[in-house]
C-alpha cells in the first residue's frame, strides 16, 4: 500500500450493516460513527480517552472509539449501543440499567453499558470490587456509580444462573 | 490533528523501510499517538499502521523465558496463562495501569514508547524542553507535584509514565529492535535514558527502528513479588510512586533482591547496589529502611512533590514486607496490607 494522505477505502460491519466507505486517515472511528454515519448513541465526552462515554465493541472488544483512527480497524466489525438489542429487545444490560435507575442525566451510559457488555464477555471480574476496578475506565458525574454496580452486577448472577442450567 | 500521509506495510522490512522518511510516526494501539496528536504535541508527516505485521504472539526461549511480540495487547498480555504463573509481578503491574479499553488498545511496545504526562509537555502555549527543545522546562517552579525526585536534570523533571515497564526493569527484560542497520537486543536498564541535556529523547533507540518483541528472561518471583502502586484515585490514575517486588529466599534469607521504582524519575528506577544490601538479610523492618534510605539518598524534591521522597520510602518498605510475606498487593481490593 503506497503512502496515501487521500481517502482510504475501509470497510466495516456496523451493528450488522457491512459498510464500504472511503474516508481520510485522520478520522477517528467515534467520529466516523457520529458525524458520517450519524449513530449518536456514541457519545464524545473527553474526547482523550478519559472519560469512557465513546466505548464501543470492536470485534468484541470493549475499546475508546475517540483514540482509533477509523482505517486502522478496516474489516473490523463494530458494535454501538444502537445495535445492542435483539429482535425489537432490549439488550438485559440495557433493561438493568433501567430497572436498577442506573443513570441519571444519561450522558455516559452508552458508554457504560458498551463497556459492561464487554466487561460481561471477558469474564474476569467475579464480584463487585472486580466489577468497581473493571468499569474504571468509564466516569458518570452524576454520581450514578452504585446504581451501576448494582445493575452489572444483576445480569452477571443472570448470566451465572443460565449457565449453570446448561450444566 | 495535523493531515498525514498513511501506510500500512505488512511485513517488518517494509515497515522499516516506511519509517525512513523524516517525520513519520509508528500507529499500534495509539492510545497515546492519537491522544497527542489531538494536542498537536506530535504532528507526525508519516503514520506507519503496523497493526498488520506478525507480531501478536507469545513464545517460549530456547534459555526458558518468554518472547513477547511488540504487538501483544496490554490485555493479552496479562491475562497471558503462562505470564500469569511465570511472571505474576507484570500481570500484577499491567492491571494496575490505565482502564480495561485502554488496555484493549495498548501494546506491548507502545507501553514502553509512551510519553510523559508532565502537564507541560501536553501543553504546546507552555515551555518545554522535551516537546521543543531549548525552550525550557515550565515543571521547574511550576506545578510540579507528579514530578521527578530521581536522576532529573535542570532541563527536564518528568516521569516515564509506566506501570508495565517498573515491572519489566525489576524482571531484567530485553527489547528486541530492528532498524535499517539491522536487529539489536537492548538491555531494559538502557532502553528508557535520564532527561540529561536531550529531554526530548526518551530512551536509546535509533531514528528508524522499531520494537519487534521484549523478552523475558527465566524468573524465579513467581512467589515472592507484589506491585504497589500509590496515586490520588484508587483506579485509572497514574503513580504518584510505585514499587515492584521480586524476591528469592534461602533458608528464611533473602537470595535475591529486585526493586524498581515507578512515577519517581524519567525512567524506572533501580538500584542494583542498595539490592546488594538485602542478599543474605534476613529480612524485617530495619533492613527495609536502610535499604530504603540508600536508594533514596540521591533524591531531590522540586517543591510541590517534596512529599514524595517520604513516600517511596513507606512504599519501598510496605512492598518489602508484601513480597516477602508472599502476599502481593491486590490490584481490585486495593487496602494495603
Amino acid at each position: 500500500m503506497a503512502p496515501s494522505s487521500a481517502d482510504i477505502p475501509a470497510s466495516f460491519v456496523i451493528n450488522g450493516s457491512r459498510h464500504a466507505l472511503t474516508i481520510p486517515p485522520w478520522m477517528t472511528l467515534l467520529d466516523l460513527l457520529r458525524e458520517h454515519l450519524h449513530l449518536t448513541g456514541s457519545k464524545k465526552g473527553c474526547d482523550h480517552g478519559q472519560c469512557g462515554a465513546c466505548t464501543v465493541l470492536v470485534d468484541g472488544i470493549r475499546l475508546n472509539s475517540c483514540l482509533i483512527l477509523a482505517v486502522s480497524r478496516d474489516g473490523a466489525d463494530i458494535t454501538t449501543i444502537e445495535g445492542l438489542e435483539r429482535d425489537g429487545d432490549l439488550h438485559p444490560l440495557q433493561t438493568a440499567f433501567v430497572e436498577h435507575d442506573a443513570f441519571q442525566c444519561g450522558y455516559c451510559t452508552p458508554g457504560q453499558i458498551c463497556s459492561a457488555a464487554g466487561l460481561l464477555s471477558e469474564r474476569h471480574a467475579h464480584n463487585r470490587a472486580e466489577i468497581r476496578e473493571n468499569m474504571s475506565g468509564n466516569l458518570c458525574r452524576c454520581g450514578a456509580y452504585t446504581n451501576i454496580a448494582d445493575a452489572i452486577e444483576d445480569v452477571m448472577a443472570q448470566d451465572a444462573a443460565a449457565r449453570e442450567a446448561a450444566e | 490533528m495535523n493531515r498525514f500521509d498513511y501506510v500500512r506495510p505488512d511485513n517488518v522490512s517494509d515497515a522499516i523501510r516506511a519509517l525512513a522518511t523524516g517525520s513519520s510516526k509508528v500507529l499500534a494501539g495509539g492510545t497515546n499517538l492519537v491522544d497527542l496528536m489531538k494536542y498537536d504535541v506530535e504532528r507526525p508527516g508519516r503514520i506507519v499502521d503496523i497493526n498488520r505485521l506478525p507480531l501478536k504472539e507469545i513464545t517460549p526461549t530456547a534459555e526458558g523465558g518468554l518472547r513477547i511480540g511488540a504487538l501483544v495487547s496490554n490485555t493479552d498480555l496479562a491475562w497471558n496463562d503462562d505470564i500469569r504463573r511465570q511472571y505474576p509481578l507484570l500481570a500484577s503491574a499491567i492491571l494496575a495501569g490505565a482502564s480495561p479499553q485502554l488496555r484493549n488498545a495498548a501494546t506491548t511496545g507502545g507501553n514502553l514508547l509512551q510519553r510523559t504526562r508532565c502537564y507541560y509537555f501536553y501543553d504546546p502555549s507552555t515551555a518545554c524542553n522535551k516537546r521543543d527543545p531549548g525552550t525550557g522546562c515550565s515543571a521547574i517552579g511550576g506545578v510540579n507535584r507528579i514530578h521527578a525526585i530521581l536522576g532529573a536534570s535542570p532541563d527536564c523533571i518528568a516521569v516515564h509514565p509506566s506501570d508495565m515497564c517498573v515491572a519489566l526493569a525489576a524482571l531484567n527484560a530485553s527489547v528486541d529492535v530492528e532498524g535499517p542497520d539491522g536487529k539489536r537486543s537492548i538491555p531494559f536498564s538502557d532502553f528508557h535514558r535520564l532527561p540529561g541535556s536531550e529531554p526530548q529523547r526518551d530512551n536509546t533507540m535509533s531514528s528508524g527502528e522499531l520494537i519487534t518483541a521484549v523478552v523475558l528472561p527465566p524468573s524465579d518471583f513467581g512467589a515472592n513479588y507484589t506491585y504497589l502502586k500509590i496515586r490520588d484515585r484508587l483506579s485509572y490514575a497514574f503513580a504518584l510512586v510505585s514499587v515492584a517486588v521480586g524476591l528469592t529466599l534461602k533458608a528464611d534469607a533473602i537470595d535475591e533482591a529486585r526493586v524498581a521504582l515507578g512515577g519517581v524519575a524519567h525512567k524506572p528506577w533501580r538500584d542494583t547496589a542498595a539490592e546488594e544490601l538485602l542478599r543474605g538479610q534476613r529480612p524485617d523492618t530495619q533492613l527495609f529502611l536502610k535499604f530504603a534510605d540508600q536508594v533514596l539518598t540521591p533524591a531531590h524534591g522540586q517543591g510541590e512533590n517534596n512529599f514524595k521522597i517520604e513516600l517511596a520510602r513507606r512504599a519501598m518498605v510496605r512492598a518489602l514486607h508484601q513480597a516477602f510475606a508472599g502476599t502481593p498487593q491486590d490490584q481490585s481490593v486495593k487496602s494495603v496490607q
